[in-house]
């Protein structure tokens, strides 16, 4: 009874095998500065070259110089809605369009920009967590700057129609940008097909080293500097290169998206036989759209339980689960994603999120099936909520 | 954040826990804030808590001071009772986490609204004894 399973890819991902030891070389042997200009300066630029290129290749950006390395997710976001928005400003247009469950990294980038006189407008995402194209159009204004749309959402998987939104920007001359975070290395991401401005993604999603990520701007747009400093980045993003760290990055992608297709296929069964094997229980809901869902991520609620003790039941017989219940994090509000999804404060305090990679197996799911119903059997019946709702029905 | 071991092992094993049929005195209370509630039920007999039961939906911390307290009640006498302070619950449990401060605060209080079911039971006003039950400060800083 000593297996363990990991089920919070979605949180981060293990380094693969063939990351690491593309990374080993550039902490201890080509340590140089590429800006030097000594042979051992000159082995490191060759390698950021070549994991630009590579990335350029598995995202089909039109050329390598279209990336930009940054530290990852968070900076990417950061960096392409506060540049947009100062590009804007420049035309007089003061107004964002995002969504109600995006990440913390978009969501709190607006606030600021609000504190700093934009105007935002926040989509709803819809019990299915889905935007409607029509409500983008429909809120797109003379002064709006940028749109800002996720790929897929981090908590209950939901993908966007990414190429509709950008379409639909584009049309009212409205640069688009879109946090990829959860779908690169997930999904096939095509930014020529998808005709989107700027696409953030970050390497620990997708069993790449955590610490980096890279912001894809299409050619001509000339995005400010969010770091400042040294020439780095043709001068766009400031700092000595983390020559280890894209490397790694490098190398878990061009893996990840060799096999798109298979793992996909294999993830959605598994997917979808934890769900149907879950949603026996009583009074459970699957939360946000079955089918326009990344491959891995199951999320349910369980009436009449709370998330934190949920997980850490879990977490006593070997699974490792996350919440959207925000106890876990510190804070005592109930996920904004599921609020979003218009669920009651009590139900969404008590959602369960499983999230899948390569690295799991049928048995994984086998053990998820067999341990996680008698726990929530064991919580409703300490629970005099579960006790309610259930006299409740009766009436 | 990170639990000690006393409140994982109160969570994973809590004592006292069900329904009491026959209780003498029931009090729920609930933290409109987090939604977390907890249930507690005890039988008195000659001004001693002779058995004691709790029933909670919340957090781990939630269920651990549920537990605790009931543990720090049992076989004790009602004033004595009267005197538990969620610091003691906390102080038994070897310390909670800062934002979890407030589940203890929940536990002293479903242990005095047991003890104000119970006085009015008796026909007597529980609120010169008990005091009143209000929402604890550590829920309005959050
Ligand atoms: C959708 C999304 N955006 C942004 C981030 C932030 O990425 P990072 O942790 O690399 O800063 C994450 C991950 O936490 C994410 O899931
Ligand atoms: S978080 Fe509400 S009682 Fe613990």
């Amino acid at each position: 009874m000593s297996e363990y399973v990991y089920a919070d890819n979605a949180a981060t991902t293990r380094l693969s095998d063939a990351a690491f030891e593309a990374m080993k070389p550039y902490f201890t042997e080509y340590f140089g500065n590429p800006s030097s200009l000594y042979k051992l300066g000159a082995a490191s630029q060759r390698a950021v070259d070549k994991a630009r290129e590579d990335i350029a290749g598995c995202i089909n950006a039109p050329r390598p110089t279209d990336v930009y390395f940054v530290s990852g997710g968070s900076e990417a976001d950061n960096w392409a809605i506060k540049g947009a928005a100062e590009l804007g400003l420049k035309k007089g247009k003061k107004h964002i369009i995002s969504s109600r469950f995006e990440h913390h990294a978009v969501l709190h980038t607006l606030e600021y920009l609000e504190k700093h006189g934009y105007e935002v407008t926040l989509l709803e995402v819809h019990e299915d967590g889905l935007v409607r194209p029509e409500e983008l159009e429909a809120a797109i204004r003379e002064d709006t700057a940028l749109v800002t749309i996720m790929f897929a959402n981090n908590e209950i998987g939901t993908i966007q129609p990414i190429k509709e939104l950008a379409e639909i920007a584009h049309k009212h001359g409205v640069l688009f940008h879109t946090d990829a975070v959860q779908a690169v290395g997930t999904v096939e991401i095509d930014v020529q097909e998808l005709g989107v401005d700027m696409l953030s993604m970050s390497g620990h999603k997708f069993h790449g080293p955590k610490g980096v990520g890279a912001l894809y701007i299409k050619k001509g747009i000339r995005l400010p500097s969010l770091i400042h400093g040294g020439a780095q980045e043709r001068g766009m993003r400031a700092g000595t290169e983390n020559i280890a760290g894209v490397v790694g990055m490098a190398a878990a992608l061009k893996e990840a998206v060799e096999n798109i297709p298979e793992r996909n296929a294999r993830l959605t069964k598994m997917r979808d036989r934890l769900i149907d094997g879950l949603s026996v229980i009583d009074r459970s809901r699957v939360n946000g759209d079955r089918v326009h869902r990344l491959p891995g991520n199951v999320n349910m609620c369980f009436e009449g339980i709370e998330g934190e003790s949920l997980l850490l039941m879990l977490d006593l017989k070997g699974i490792s689960a996350s919440s959207g219940s925000a106890c876990t994090s510190g804070s005592l509000d109930p996920s904004h994603v599921l609020l979003a999804l218009g669920l009651p404060h009590e139900i969404a305090h008590g959602s369960l999120r499983l999230t899948f990679s390569d690295e799991n197996t049928e048995e994984d799911i086998d053990r998820i099936l067999s341990v996680l119903p008698p726990i929530v059997e064991r919580l409703r019946s300490m629970s005099p909520l579960w006790e309610k709702i259930v006299n409740n029905s009766k009436d | 954040m990170a639990y000690s071991e006393k409140v994982m092992d109160h969570f994973a094993n809590p004592r006292n826990v069900g329904e009491m049929p026959d209780a003498d005195g029931i009090g729920e209370v609930g933290n409109s804030k987090c939604g977390d509630i907890m249930k507690m039920y005890i039988k008195v007999k000659d001004n001693i808590i002779t058995d004691v039961s709790f029933k909670t939906f919340g957090c781990g911390a939630a269920i651990a001071t549920s537990s605790m307290a009931t543990e720090l009640v049992k076989g004790r006498s009602i004033d004595d009772a009267l005197q538990l302070t969620n610091k003691a619950v906390m102080e038994a449990l070897d310390g909670l986490p800062p934002v979890k401060v407030h589940c203890s605060v929940l536990a002293e209080q479903a242990i005095k609204a047991a003890l104000s079911d119970y006085y009015t039971k008796q026909g007597i006003d529980p609120e010169p004894i008990v005091g009143k039950i209000s929402e604890c400060e550590e829920c309005h800083l959050h």
